[in-house]
């Protein structure tokens, strides 16, 4: 079941205006795996995701979904292979829950097609699996945000992508919540074996959940690969412009980044920050 | 709807029982009957469900796409912009008939384009696209009133119609276009059903749905536009009716589902029953958009006040 589509960028260089955002990069996603791509603000991150799901078009090289440029594609056929949430979308004022999950069904429907026993159930399944079936006929905007961002996940999965990207799925959540849209994501990938790319922000959660860890830094890849290869002290100097210590996550036994301000060094590690500065 | 439509060909100076009206409805002549209801209300009637239709179906249109209750054709200058070009025609340039009808819609696509190129800079964004609409409204409603303060009397009373909106002294031709409007650009809004729905969940959230959204843009407004102009040129601006007809489907049929169909009824509805109250309800006689006019302006200034409240951005 796992998916096995394949996405690759080759040589893409990305630019809003006269600004080159990402300047000839190559990325491989891993199929059937959780891909968190990390880095500072402005360093391309999500304008990488939108050009991916062909929201921007490149200035050069090109994005590839098995073999095939996405920006060639037609709309509706790309969008029932991969599927991207992105960072903020606009819930109607009072629409139901089921009506917004619903809409996940776009790419599956003709223009005077009639909705059908099909869509029911994918709705039915995207809901059950995002563990929001019972808010099913409430309005979205009552919903508390940890709720609701489930629910766009919902509408995400009615699209029943094998590729899916998320533009920071966990914004605006409090941690309980991240953790809980961030276990979702997982089991998602587990059950249905949905390759996953998301932006994440928490650098120790995108270690903890992704199974590849993209690195980027101005609008280049920096460092790529398992979390515990990539997430090094030198890394986050180099991405984030920041001394840390990094150590090993009892929980989870991936890497945990521990970031050094210029008050709370304890005096042990003091010393060899300073050394290492 | 059905019943307001029965009720316009019944009533009037003389009032023909439902039998009546119908046989003429089917091509019989009826003494009297088929003068006063087969040339004077039929058309009349026609005329107002259609213009309903269009205005219901461009408004709700407008208001989808641009996620914004303030954003219709009539709030954001286009009607303006149909009726300035009339009253240009009409006294200026002394046109009359088609030819006024043909520079109206001409001109309400030509506002439309220009709102649209001013407010573009990266997207539409819809916020922005209402404040230049309603200034180029504003502009195009003192072009009106200096064209009419020049006015002869004649022209006066015929250019008036443009300001207000008016059924009076509709006849099979003034009808013709608009219908032939309807039936042609209201399919092509109603194939736009989907991915307007997809649009209003923002832009990037469509793309990725697999929504072509400039090209769902462009055919979404020149259609509309097209419905406005042509509707306006037969019956001039029936004020509010394109602004009222979506927020009161909505309020009928909730918030899920396509509002296109349920507005445009909601549409016809509007400008029967103002056309009837105008008519009849008080001792003077107005012309339709008077009744609607004052509908819709306590609630566009119910809808600022609101969005004010909720944070000062539109």
């Amino acid at each position: 079941m796992t998916s096995t589509h394949s996405l690759v960028a080759e040589e893409l260089t990305l630019a809003y205006g006269e600004r080159t955002v990402i300047d000839g990069l190559d990325l491989a996603v891993p199929a059937g795996r959780i891909t968190a791509i990390v880095g500072a603000n402005a360093s391309g991150k999500s304008t990488l995701l939108r050009s991916m799901s062909r929201l921007l078009a490149p200035r050069a090289g090109r994005v590839l979904l098995d073999g095939a440029a996405v920006h060639r594609m037609p709309a509706k056929e790309l969008a029932r292979t991969l599927g991207l949430l992105p960072q903020s979308p606009i819930a109607p004022e009072g629409i139901t829950v089921s009506d917004l999950v619903g809409r996940g069904r776009h790419p599956h429907q003709g223009v005077f097609s009639r909705w059908s026993r099909e869509d029911d159930a994918a709705v039915a399944a995207a809901l059950e699996a995002t563990q929001t079936t019972e808010l099913a006929e409430r309005a979205v905007d009552e919903l508390s945000g940890g709720q609701r961002q489930r629910v766009w996940i919902a509408m995400a999965l009615a699209q029943q992508t094998d590729v899916l990207l998320l533009d920071e799925p966990t914004t605006f959540l409090d941690v309980s919540h991240q953790v809980e849209v961030l276990d979702l994501l997982t089991d998602l990938n587990a059950v249905r074996g949905t390759t996953i790319v998301m932006v994440l922000h928490d650098l120790n959660l995108a270690a903890r959940y992704a199974d590849h860890l993209v690195a980027l830094e101005a609008g280049r890849i920096h460092a790529a690969g398992a979390p515990g290869d990539v997430l090094t002290e030198d890394c986050v100097r180099a991405v984030f412009g920041l001394a840390s210590r990094v150590i090993v996550d009892p929980v989870s036994g991936k890497p945990l980044v521990l970031p050094i301000g210029r008050h709370h060094a304890a005096p042990s590690t003091a010393g060899a920050v300073a050394a290492e500065v | 709807m059905v019943a307001a439509f029965a009720v316009t060909l019944m009533v009037g100076r003389t009032f023909y029982p439902p039998g009546d009206v119908l046989r003429v409805v089917l091509g019989e002549q009826v003494p009297g009957a088929s003068f006063t209801v087969g040339r004077l209300r039929l058309p009349r009637g026609v005329l107002a469900v259609v213009a309903g239709l269009a205005f219901g179906l461009a408004g709700v249109t407008f208001q989808t796409m641009l996620r914004n209750p303030l954003a219709s054709p009539d709030v954001i200058g286009i009607s303006s912009g149909a009726s300035a070009a009339a009253v240009v025609g009409i006294v200026l340039l002394g046109l009359d008939g088609t030819s006024v009808s043909t520079l109206a819609v001409v001109a309400a696509l030509v506002v439309a384009l220009l709102i649209y190129t001013l407010a573009f800079k990266d997207g539409v964004a819809g916020t922005r696209l209402i404040l230049i609409g309603i200034g180029v409204g504003a502009m195009l409603t003192s072009v009106i009133q200096y064209v009419l303060s020049r006015a002869g009397q004649w022209d006066y009373q015929e250019a008036l119609r443009w300001l207000t909106g008016s059924l009076n002294g509709t006849s099979w031709t003034t009808v013709g276009p608009a219908l032939v409007a309807l039936l042609v650009l209201g399919p092509v809004l109603l194939g736009q059903t989907r991915n307007l729905a997809a649009l209003q969940l923002g832009d990037d959230t469509a793309a990725a749905l697999g929504v072509r959204v400039e090209r769902t843009r462009v055919i979404a407004i020149v259609a509309a536009v097209g419905l406005v102009a042509f509707a306006t040129a037969a019956c001039g601006p029936i004020a509010f009716v394109s602004f009222l007809a979506g927020p009161i489907a909505a309020r009928i049929v909730g918030p899920n589902g396509s509002l296109l169909v349920p507005a445009a009824l909601v549409g016809a509805l509007l400008v029967l029953v103002a056309d009837l109250v105008g008519q009849f309800a008080l001792d003077t006689r107005f012309p339709v958009g008077v009744v609607t006019g004052v509908l819709g302006a306590p609630y566009l200034v119910y809808l600022i006040v609101r969005t004010n409240r909720a944070g000062g951005s539109l």
